[in-house]
This record gives structure tokens, sequence and C-alpha cells, in this order.
């Protein structure tokens, strides 16, 4: 399969802060990677650099077959930019930031009038498309980036923090927008700081942290890294923690963790861990609220990764649907894109 | 150039969407002239009707000072915002941006002298000259504020914020417009000042401009028309050869 993107050994470097140290990317076509990391660990640095904005001080790129510093040109033909900070122009209106654009890349004014309207459409701005875009709220500027980075159908696109902002229900909507595209055979290099957004949306994922790359897999990959699964029993009322306690302290490979007052968790190994869990703790007649068996989270693979904790929620809250199947309301859902909110998808990707 | 044209347009749309730059250009002379006219034309030149004719041309010019200073506020701004970022992901001449903000400026330009001198007319301003040399005077106005532009994008490129651009562009203007004989003839200031006012290249705008629109007979004594375009021409030769290269070497260091 041929690389879309193909970057070796770049190192950049700000005065006294060395930005990246060393970073090697590599994604297919039509395939997404997701680049994760937390704030200040070159993300940003290296999708620059890969968007022709900032040159490296060694090392090598491709996009698209062209080198970045040599061809630039061909390059930014290539490519759509969606900036960490959404990169419109505040003072025109979605259609005029739009045709503006598509004028630039060479569109005359009809032909770059009608591409306006097909993303105003495809992202659902008509009716918001002849006002200032400073009036459009988060999720609205968002969408118009990222129309702005597609009026060139660029087979590259660079989503840098997409959702960094938002509130779950528009970071949902940006992400679908992102499924679609690589539906349509768009390769995408997308970087976050939450753990969930690159589980849900990247097929690879490449950690990076004080600008080196310190993990490359598949997301399952990943948690497998870390080995093992884990078990977590929420137990109906707090007096029957003990009990649980000793169940799993049974059935784990090491001591149970008790995360709150009715909930404990312990990594298990093994098929017939669940049966036999859920047996023993009918037979001690502890009734549960919750119980789940999942791969670890990537907050806990990034722990592990960085002995770094990414925020204080990270970890061991991000409790998943698992058996039970029931909701767990354990993040702040409105705490935009904290890493509890990851709930949902971790629970689907176990 | 086709980009930059482009750019240009999308400056001069903003401008109409930006109710107090729009302002700027529109208003602000009105009230200067209102200002300098009435209330102290009076105690300046004796008299209203005579002032007018002296003073005018120095708001025209002090107008467009102002307004070829906000192009570094607006550049800055847009880098800060990112806006430069997506520029610079297209497949553009990398310079296209800054051209076009300064072509797109002209307009803007144009607007601030057209509404003062309209406004003048009003008041009852009148061209003692012929219609060349007005057209002529407005020219060298928009030519010599693209010039000297390149001060404002420099100094927009080099500081931190616009705000920071907005503070250093004023600290700028302000010995540039009133040290100079914007609003009172150089010979009836202290001998000190006269030396920097002799020097000041708007000054001697001014003076080319009076020269244009409203007749020699308002100009500095001892000065003439031809020896004054030679000094506006002058110092844009020096504003250019010094800061456009200056500008444009931190406009690609910026961006």
């Amino acid at each position: 399969m041929t690389k879309a993107i193909e970057a070796h050994g770049l190192t950049k470097r700000f005065g006294k802060t060395q930005a990246l140290a060393g970073v090697d990317l590599e994604v297919d076509e039509g395939r997404v990677l997701g680049v994760l990391g937390p704030n200040g660990a070159g993300k940003t640095t290296a999708v620059r650099i890969l968007a022709t904005l900032l040159r490296p001080d060694k090392g090598t790129a491709r996009v698209a077959g062209h080198d970045v510093v040599r061809e630039p040109k061909e390059v930014r033909r290539s490519i759509g930019l969606t900036g960490q900070y959404a990169s419109v122009d505040e003072d025109l209106t979605g259609v005029q930031n739009l045709v503006m654009i598509g004028r630039l890349l060479g569109l005359d004014r009809r032909a770059a009038r009608v591409r306006a309207d097909e993303l105003l459409t495809e992202f659902d701005l008509l009716e918001a498309a002849s006002r200032p875009s400073k009036t459009y709220s988060g999720g609205m500027r968002r969408r118009l980036d990222l129309a702005a980075s597609l009026i060139g159908r660029p087979a590259v696109v660079y989503l840098d923090e997409p959702t960094t902002g938002l509130d779950p229900a528009k970071r949902d909507d940006v992400w679908d927008m992102v499924r679609v595209l690589v539906r349509q055979g768009t390769t995408v290099l997308l970087t976050t700081q939450y753990l969930e957004e690159a589980d849900a949306l990247a097929e690879e994922i490449t950690v990076i942290d004080h600008g080196r790359v310190i993990a490359h897999d598949t997301p399952r990959g990943l948690k497998r890294q870390v080995g093992g699964q884990t078990l977590e029993v929420r137990v109906a009322h707090p007096a029957d923690l003990a009990a649980a306690q000793q169940v799993l302290a049974r059935v784990g490979t090491r001591e149970p963790e008790t995360l709150s007052a009715d909930l404990v968790s312990v990594p298990v190994a093994g098929d017939t861990v669940l049966p036999q869990t859920v047996q023993a703790l009918a037979s001690a007649n502890v009734p549960v609220v919750e119980f789940s068996l999942r791969l670890p989270s990537l907050d806990e693979v990034f722990y592990s990764l960085t002995g770094q904790r990414q925020g204080t929620d990270a970890g061991g809250t991000a409790s998943g649907t698992g058996a039970t199947g029931a909701p767990t309301a354990s993040g702040a859902p409105d705490a935009p894109g904290a890493p509890t909110a990851s709930t949902q998808n971790e629970g689907e990707a176990a | 150039m086709r980009d930059s044209l482009i750019l240009a347009q999308r400056s001069v749309t903003k401008m109409f969407r930006k109710p107090e730059q729009f302002l700027d250009v529109t208003l602000q002379p009105i009230i200067m002239t209102v200002l300098f006219v009435f209330v102290f034309g009076g105690a300046i030149a004796g008299s209203t009707d005579e002032y007018l004719p002296f003073v005018l041309p120095g708001i025209i010019v002090q107008t467009v000072m102002f307004t070829s200073l906000t192009i570094g506020v607006n550049l800055n701004s847009d880098i800060e915002k990112g806006v430069f970022d997506r520029f610079r992901s297209l497949p553009i001449v990398r310079s296209a941006p800054l051209f076009g903000a300064v072509l797109g400026d002209i307009v803007r330009h144009a607007i601030a002298v057209g509404v003062t001198l309209i406004f003048g007319v009003i008041i009852g301003f009148r061209f003692h000259t012929d219609f060349l040399s007005a057209a002529g005077g407005i020219l060298l106005m928009v030519l010599f504020a693209v010039c000297l532009c390149w001060v404002s994008v420099f100094i927009g490129m080099l500081a931190r914020s616009s705000g920071a651009v907005q503070g250093l562009s004023f600290l700028i203007t302000f010995p540039l417009t009133f040290g100079s004989s914007t609003f009172v003839p150089a010979s009836t200031l202290p001998s000190w000042l006269q030396g920097w006012v002799a020097v000041n290249p708007v000054t001697h705008v001014i003076e080319a401009l009076r020269g244009l629109l409203s007749g020699t007979q308002y100009m500095a004594a001892g000065t003439t028309l031809g020896g004054e375009l030679l000094w506006v021409a002058g110092w844009c030769v020096v504003l250019v050869a010094v800061f456009f290269p200056l500008a444009t070497w931190a406009y690609r260091r910026k961006v």
C-alpha cells in the first residue's frame, strides 16, 4: 500500500525547547492515524511541518509523494489543514470564507460558489451561510473550518485537535464527519489529547511525548501492550464492598483496587473469569449494579507508557458499560472531551 | 497577482463589516475637521474661513497616516487567529496575503481622502487649483500611505499582540502628525521643534498637498511645490528602501 505520509527523524527546536526530537510518522493511503500526546508533546509542530508551515531542523517528510521542504507547493495542493484554533476569518460570512479559499485554490467565481454551497449543505451550515462566522457556535465554527479545508478535495487532511473545547454532542458530529471523509478515501492525520478520540477514529495510533514517539500500534494492540484485562464491580450497597473485594481477590492476578466507596477493580486473566466471578458474587449474596470486563483504557496505556496521569479523572474511573450494559455516569458529561467521557467507547472497543 | 487581488477583496469586505475600522476613515476625519476648523480655527488663523484651506490638507494627511498604520494591527491579528496558517497551507504565493492587505488598504485610503474632501467642500472648502493638481494631490496621498504602511507591517510582524501594535503605531503617529505643520504654521513653533518639523516627512507631504489642493499661497514661506514634492519623493524612497526589506524579512520569519 502506498504511503500518504512518510516522515523520518523529524526534529525541530524553538530556542531552548526541543519540540521534536526525532519523530517518525507513517500513514497508508486512505487510513486514519491518530497522533496522541499531552499538551506540548510536539503534535502541532509535527503537523505544521507536514503542512509546510514549518521547516524541520532535521529529518525528511513526504506527503502524497512530495517532499515537504523541496516541493512545498505540490504538497499544499494535496493537503487540507484544520487548525487547532478554527482558522476561518471571523469577519467574513461562512460562504465568503469558503468562496475566498476556493478562488485561492484556482476556482473561478462561479465554481467556487458551487463548491461552497456543496460543502455548506454537507456540513449543515446552509442556514448560517450568510452570517459572519464570529456569530457561529464553537461546533459550527469547527464545521466551517473543516469545510474550508476540504474545498480542494485534498488527498490528505490534517485535523489538529479538531474537538478540543467542544461538548460531547458536538464532538460526535465532528467524529461523524471524519468518518464520512475516510469513507470517501481521504487519508487523515488526527492529533488529539483525548485517548478516546484516537480510539474512536484512528486505525493506528502514534503516541508522542516530549517530542519523541513512545509507542505506535493499533488501539487494541496498544491496550494489549499493557497486558491483561480489567474487571470492575460496582456494588449496590457500599456495605458489601469488603465481600466483593474478597471475591475479586480470588479471581484476580493482583490485589483488588478500591476506586470509590462502591467500586472495586482488579486485573484478571483467562476466559473463565467472567462466569466464575458472577457465580461467586451470587453465592456471596452481593448485589451488583455494574459489572465490566474490558481491555485497559487508553488512559491506562498512556500512564504505563509515560508514567504520567492525564488529568485527575484519568484511568480508574473510566469504567466500561461491560456486561451489565448499564450506562455509567462516571464522567462529568459536559466536561468537554475530558478523558472520563470515554465510557461508551471503551465498552465498544473491549 | 490574482491571489493578492482576491485577498485584497477580503480586506475590503472586512472593512465594511467592521464598523470601527470603517468609522476610522469616515467619521474620524469629519470629527477632526469640525474640531479644528470650528473650535480652534478662529484662535489659530483668525477666522474659520481662513483656517479651512490651511488645515484640511493636514487632516487628510493625518487620517491617511492613521489608516496606513492600522495594517500592522490587522496583519498581526490575522496571524494570531490562525487565518494566515490557512493561507499558507494553500498553494498560493507566500507573500500574497501581505500584498493583498496592502492593496486592500488603498481602498481605505481613497475613502478617507474622499470623505474628508467632500466634507470639506460641504463646509466651504474650495479647490484653488486645477483638476489635475487636485487629482495629483489625492494620488500623492495614496502613494505616501503605501510607502508608509511598510513601517506598520514591520511593527505588526515584530510585536507580540495586535494590541501592542496599536500602542506602538500610536507612539509613532503622534510626533509625526503633531510635530509637523499639520495644524499650525511651523514658524510659530519654538526653534528646536522647527528643526524636527523641517525634516519630518509629514510636514512635506502636507505642504505639497496644500500646494496641490488649496494653492501655493497656503504653503509655508520659503517652500516651493516642486521642492516639497521632491522631499516627499525622497522620503518615499527612504521609507520603502528601509522598511520594505525589513517588513518582508519579518513577514517571512513570522509566517
